[in-house]
C-alpha cells in the first residue's frame, strides 16, 4: 500500500494514460475521441513534472543556502507540451466542426457508410 | 560570418516567412515568399553538407548557452543529408504548387495554404537539424499541426475525415515519443542527444530505459507509417491537394524515418540495444509484410493517387529493411532510398496532379488512353514508376542495389529473394496504370485534353531527370550516404 502511495504520480499519470487511449479508439464520436486525446495528453503532463519535484526542494538558486532544489525544466517543457496540446483539440475541434457542416454527422460508423457511397 | 549562423538560418527563414505570407494573405505574394524562402533553405541546406564534409559534425549553440544545458543545433551528414532532400524536394514544388493549388484551392484560402506548407517545411527541417530531444517533439508537432491543415484543404470531403483521423494518429504517436523522451530525461536528466548517447550505455538495464526505446518506437513507427501503422497514411495523401500529396509523400514519413537512424543508432547506439532487444528481428518482420500487404492492396486500387498512397507504404517497407540489417550497405540503402523514394515520390504527385488539374478526376477508370493525349506527364509517370520497381539505370535500382547487398552480406538469401519478389508487386501496380494510359482506347473526355501546363509540367519532370541522374551518378547520394552511414555505426554524433 505504502508503494502504491509513494508513487500515487505515476500510478496516475498510467491510469490516466491508458484510459485516454481507451476513449479514443472506443468511441466513434469524434468530440469523445478528442476528448480522449486530451485526457491522453495530460498524462504526459504529469508523467515530467512529477520527477521535476523534490520535497523540501526550492528554486535553483547558487547559493552555499541552499542545496536541495527541484528541477525547473520539466515545467518549461510542459508549458510548451501544453501549447502543442491546446493547438491541437482546436485544430480537432474546427475539423469536427467542418465535417459536421458537410456530412451532417460525427459518428464514426455513419461516416464510413457515408464515404463509401461517394 | 553568416556561414556560422546557417543552422539557425536552416529553421529561421522558412519559420519567418510563414507569418508574412499569413499576413498578405494574397496568393500569389504568399507563393512568391514561399519560393524564396523555400529556395534558401535549399541552398543553405546545401551550404550546410559541404560544410560539414570539409569540417566535421557542426555544432550551433542557440542563444549562445552552451550544450547540454542550452539547445544545440547539431549537423552531421545524417542529418545534413536529410535537410538537403527535404528542403530539395520542397524547392521543386513549389514551382509546381501555383498553378495547382489555383485550380484546387479558393482564393481567399491561397495565402493560407502557403502559409502551412512553410510551417510544415520548419517543423521538418527543425526535427532533422536539432540535437535536443524535447525540441525533436516541438518541430514535429508544428510539421503534423500545419500538415493536417493542409490536407484538410483538399476538396474532396473526405479530406475533412482524413485529416481528422490523421490528427488522432499523429497525436497519439507524438504523445507516445514525447512519454518517450520524458522517460530518458527522468533517467538521465538531459535532454540533449549527444549527452543522451554517453549517459544511456550505463544505464541500459534499467527497465524505465527500455520502456522510453519502445515508447519511442512505436511513436516514430505511428509518424512513419510503419505497416501496420500505415492507416491514416492512404486516404490522408489521396484527399489533399496535389502540391501538399507530393510534399508529404516525399517528405514527413522521410524526416520521421531519420529519427529512427537518431535513436536507434545515436542515442541507443552505445548500449548494443539493437542486438540484445528483438526490435531488429521485429522491425524487420513488420518492413517485410510492409513490403508485400500495401502493396497487394495498391494493385486494386481505382483511385489513382491511394495507389501510389499505398506504394508509399510499401516502400517504407524497404528503409525500414535496410535500418533492421543494421550494417554499413543496409543503413547506406536506407539512406540513398530515403532520398531517391522522396524524388520518385513527390515526382508522382505532382505529375498525377498534372492529370487531375487537367482531367478532374483520379479514378483509373477516367483515365483510360491519357498516354495519347497527355504523353510527357504519362511518359514522366513510367519512367518514375520504373524508378519504384527498382529498374536497373534509374535512382530505385541503386538503393535496392544496396539492400540486396546487406542482406547477402548477413547470409540471408531468401531476402534478397523477398526484395526481388517486393519489386514484382510494385511491378503490377505500375503495369496496371501502363496499361489503362496507353493501351485502352481514350474516352470522348479523355480525347479533348491537352497536356498539362508547363508551370507543372517541368518541375514534375526535373524529378523525373534527377530519377535518371541519380541512377546513373551517386556521388551525391550514395558518396555522402555511405559516410553518412558509417558514422552512425561508429555512434560519432
Amino acid at each position: 500500500m505504502s508503494t502504491i502511495l509513494a508513487d500515487l504520480n505515476y500510478w496516475v499519470t498510467v491510469f490516466l494514460l491508458v484510459g485516454g487511449l481507451y476513449i479514443v479508439v472506443a468511441h466513434g464520436n469524434m468530440i469523445k475521441k478528442l476528448v480522449g486525446l486530451s485526457i491522453f495528453q495530460t498524462s504526459v503532463y504529469l508523467l515530467f513534472i512529477s520527477p521535476g519535484k523534490i520535497l523540501g526542494g526550492t528554486a535553483p538558486i547558487l547559493d552555499d543556502k541552499y542545496t536541495l532544489y527541484s528541477n525547473p525544466l520539466p515545467h518549461v517543457l510542459i508549458l510548451t507540451a501544453i501549447v502543442v496540446g491546446v493547438a491541437t483539440i482546436a485544430l480537432g475541434l474546427a475539423l469536427v466542426v467542418r465535417i459536421h457542416e458537410s456530412y451532417g454527422t460525427i459518428e464514426d460508423d455513419d461516416l464510413t457508410d457515408l464515404e463509401s457511397d461517394t | 560570418m553568416i556561414a556560422a549562423h546557417l543552422p539557425a538560418l536552416q529553421v529561421v527563414v522558412p519559420l519567418l516567412a510563414a507569418p508574412l505570407c499569413a499576413i498578405l494573405r494574397q496568393g500569389t505574394i504568399a507563393w512568391l515568399i514561399a519560393l524564396v524562402a523555400n529556395w534558401c533553405a535549399f541552398v543553405i541546406s546545401i551550404a550546410l553538407v559541404l560544410q560539414v564534409r570539409e569540417l566535421g559534425i557542426i555544432s550551433y549553440e542557440l542563444g549562445g548557452w552552451a550544450p547540454p544545458i542550452g539547445i544545440e543545433y547539431r549537423v552531421d551528414l545524417v542529418n545534413a543529408f536529410v535537410l538537403m532532400v527535404v528542403s530539395g524536394v520542397g524547392a521543386v514544388i513549389i514551382p509546381y504548387a501555383r498553378k495547382s493549388i489555383e485550380s484546387e484551392i479558393p482564393r481567399a484560402q491561397r495565402g493560407w495554404f502557403y502559409t502551412m506548407y512553410l510551417l510544415c517545411l520548419t517543423g521538418l527541417l527543425g526535427v532533422t537539424i536539432t540535437g535536443d530531444a524535447f525540441n525533436i517533439f516541438v518541430f514535429l508537432e508544428i510539421s503534423s499541426l500545419s500538415s493536417y491543415v493542409m490536407i484538410a484543404m483538399g476538396r474532396d470531403r473526405r479530406a475533412l475525415t482524413a485529416s481528422y483521423r490523421y490528427l488522432i494518429m499523429g497525436t497519439i504517436g507524438a504523445t507516445f515519443i514525447v512519454i518517450g523522451i520524458g522517460l530518458l530525461w527522468a533517467m538521465t536528466g538531459t535532454l540533449n542527444l549527444n549527452d543522451l548517447a554517453d549517459r544511456v550505455p550505463a544505464i541500459e538495464e534499467a527497465r524505465p530505459v527500455l520502456a522510453a526505446l519502445a515508447f519511442l518506437t512505436v511513436g516514430i513507427s505511428l509518424k512513419l507509417a510503419l505497416f501496420p501503422l500505415h492507416l491514416w497514411l492512404p486516404n490522408a495523401y489521396a484527399y489533399a491537394p496535389s502540391a501538399a500529396s507530393a510534399f508529404l509523400a516525399g517528405t514527413a514519413t522521410k524526416v520521421a524515418i531519420y529519427l529512427f537512424f537518431r535513436f536507434f543508432f545515436t542515442v541507443f547506439g552505445g548500449g548494443g540495444f539493437f542486438d540484445s532487444t528483438p526490435l531488429p528481428e521485429i522491425i524487420m518482420v513488420l518492413s517485410i509484410v510492409a513490403m508485400f500487404a500495401p502493396g497487394v492492396v495498391a494493385i486494386f486500387q481505382s483511385n489513382i493517387k491511394r495507389l501510389f498512397a499505398y506504394s508509399s507504404v510499401a516502400q517504407i517497407g524497404f528503409i525500414t529493411l535496410g535500418i533492421s540489417l543494421a550494417s554499413e550497405p543496409g543503413l547506406t540503402g536506407a539512406l540513398v532510398h530515403i532520398a531517391n523514394h522522396a524524388i520518385m515520390k513527390a515526382g508522382l504527385f505532382m505529375l498525377i496532379g498534372c492529370i487531375v488539374f487537367r482531367l478532374g478526376s483520379m479514378r483509373l477508370e477516367d483515365m483510360a488512353g491519357i498516354g495519347r493525349t497527355m504523353p510527357f506527364t504519362m511518359a514522366g509517370i513510367v519512367v518514375l514508376g520504373l524508378g519504384l520497381l527498382g529498374a536497373p539505370a534509374t535512382a530505385g535500382f541503386i538503393s535496392k542495389w544496396y539492400l540486396a547487398e546487406a542482406a547477402l552480406l548477413q547470409g540471408l538469401w531468401w531476402l534478397v529473394g523477398l526484395i526481388l519478389l517486393g519489386s514484382v508487386v510494385s511491378m503490377i501496380y505500375v503495369g496496371r496504370v501502363v496499361e489503362i494510359a496507353y493501351f485502352r482506347e481514350p474516352s470522348e473526355k479523355v480525347a479533348g485534353l491537352k497536356e498539362a501546363p508547363l508551370s507543372m509540367l517541368i518541375p514534375g519532370w526535373v524529378l523525373v531527370i534527377a530519377t535518371i541522374y541519380f541512377g546513373l551518378d551517386t556521388t551525391w547520394t550514395v558518396g555522402i550516404a555511405q559516410d553518412a552511414a558509417a558514422s552512425l555505426l561508429s555512434a560519432l554524433y
